[in-house]
């Protein structure tokens, strides 16, 4: 299927090449907006109502942000999407696809289409805070940084217990050291902002982490 | 080098059909003990199955599975356990319960008798408090699948004594695996956190965030996990979910541990997951994980 390819710059889903980019024309029954002001550029799509998907690139913020909400019947052919990325590391190749209650199939399925045609992997979300997976995985490492500071184990026990024991790739205190402990504060203040359970506050060395960041230092 | 023999298994569940599968490939004479003969049928056909598919992949000869699966032998009669050095419950997380298998097994095993505990949540003290000999009782905490997971949550309680606590050390050494101590707290390490986030996962489900195979190819591609959520809870069992949260969150009072509606919803609906065909996932056979 042909896709218009709208580039605002700064994608954090598509920092580098990648089939989806090199596969976008200049016009298409799908739209996909990446990039920093991904939500702004909604409104310059023109004939709007008759594309059969637009996607709008997501960082933290809901979809609802950039197409408005109604009573929970919110809905058309405008879904959010976010290339799963933790922090400084590379994408992944998971596409968190998010669709309003009202959203038709058939956008669904358009935009599932051109997502998996350029070899990506796609799992359909409603329009909650923090998605999938950093719904998920952030109260999991502010526990772990916790029960750190609580020496429960040592950093590395810890990590290869969770490792050994569960296959993980990789432990939750490596993984966030490899990432960036100031991104993980970035991402779940946010979502402590709009889900309030202390589970999602960030955890001390998080704080650390993003004061110091924010002195420029390491 | 362990003095260990004879190692018994109580509970041929799906832990300890795959606890018993690990002291046998070791070389281990193994006994595996449960009070219905119908659950002792189906772990040694599960277990033949699974020896079956180390064959064809080449992980061991016809000949050494013939050995193996002679060494492992099943029983209801809980006196076979007698001639046992070792010998690792697995059975659910009831403390009561326990208390009255390792009575039991007091009665008939030898002084010299070691028992440890595949319990996940619960105290490694409680346990050994009401097992009739508390000084040679420890925490082996193995991870599903037992049969391919290489971890053992080693716990000593607060009357373990250190040489007991060392031969089981050596023990599961000796099975091939690698051991890590933890402190007897509440879900030692794995528990402690992998509860919790199953609970979150099921949440995300009772609100309608994503549906299961969403969430669980989220999981897996976006993180590299073996498995996702929901299949992994459809594996370990949600009866067993809900007993290892009444456990978890009695003793922490986690919010997160507590288990969510959803749970008890499909255990009423006999959606144990695996075990009953149907959890988050629907299933038509109960072949063993891996060979």
């Amino acid at each position: 299927m042909p896709y218009q390819l709208i580039d605002t710059g700064s994608s954090r889903s598509f920092p580098a090449a990648h089939a989806l980019l090199d596969g976008g024309s200049a016009a298409g029954d799908v739209v996909i907006l990446i990039g920093a002001d991904a939500g702004s550029a909604l409104n310059d799509v023109t004939d709007r109502a008759s594309r059969a998907a637009i996607l709008v690139e997501l960082r933290t913020e809901s979809l609802g942000t950039h197409t408005g909400e109604s009573r929970g019947t919110e809905g058309s052919n405008v879904l959010g999407f976010a290339r799963f990325r933790l922090g400084d590391g590379a994408p992944s190749d998971l596409v968190e696809l998010v669709r309003q209650p009202a959203t038709p199939d058939s956008a669904i399925a358009a935009a599932k289409a051109v997502l998996e045609g350029a070899g990506l992997k796609v799992a359909v979300c409603g329009d909650f805070a923090g998605r999938i997976i950093d719904r998920l995985v952030r109260p999991y490492y502010n526990a772990s940084l916790r029960r750190l500071d609580e020496q429960l184990a040592t950093a590395d026990d810890l990590d290869l217990t969770l490792k050994l024991g569960l296959g993980y790739p990789e432990g939750p205190i490596g993984l966030l050291e490899r990432t960036g402990l100031a991104h993980h504060y970035d991402v779940t203040a946010a979502l402590f902002e709009t889900i309030g359970t202390p589970d999602y506050a960030p955890a001390r060395r998080a704080v650390v982490a993003k004061r110091r960041a924010e002195k420029g230092l390491t | 080098m362990s003095s260990i023999k004879t190692v018994g298994v109580a509970g041929a569940g799906t832990m300890g059909a795959g606890i018993a599968i690990v002291a046998a490939r070791a070389g281990f004479r193994t006994i595996l003990y449960d009070t219905r003969q119908d659950t002792l049928d189906r772990a040694r056909r599960q277990t033949e199955g699974f020896f079956a598919k180390s064959v064809q992949r080449g992980k061991l000869t016809a000949e050494a599975v013939e050995t193996i699966l002679g060494n492992l032998v099943g029983t209801t009669d809980i006196a076979s356990m007698a001639e046992c050095d070792m010998v690792i419950e697995a059975i659910f997380e009831d403390l009561k319960v326990k208390h009255g298998l390792f009575s039991d097994l007091n009665a008939v095993c030898p002084p010299h008798t070691i028992f440890a505990s595949n319990t996940s949540t619960l105290s490694i003290t409680e346990i050994a408090g009401g097992s009739g000999r508390p000084e040679r009782v420890v925490g082996m905490h193995f991870c599903l699948p037992a049969q391919l997971m290489k971890l053992i949550e080693m716990s000593p309680g607060l009357t373990t004594a250190p040489e007991v606590f060392d031969a089981a050390w050596t023990f599961a050494e000796a099975l091939g695996q690698r051991p890590v101590k933890t402190k007897d707290n509440p879900g030692f390490i794995l528990n402690y956190f992998l509860v919790p986030f199953n609970n979150d996962a099921i949440r995300m489900v009772e609100a309608g965030v994503a549906e299961p195979a969403d969430i669980d190819r989220a999981i897996k591609a976006g993180l590299g996990y073996p498995m996702g959520p929901l299949e992994l809870l459809d594996l370990v069992g949600l009866d067993t979910q809900l007993l290892l949260c009444e456990a978890l969150h009695g003793v922490t009072n986690d919010p997160r541990a507590a288990c969510p509606p959803l749970v008890k919803r499909m255990i009423a609906a006999n959606h144990l997951g695996r075990k009953s065909g149907r959890g988050f996932y629907n299933y038509d056979k109960d072949a063993m994980f891996g060979g």
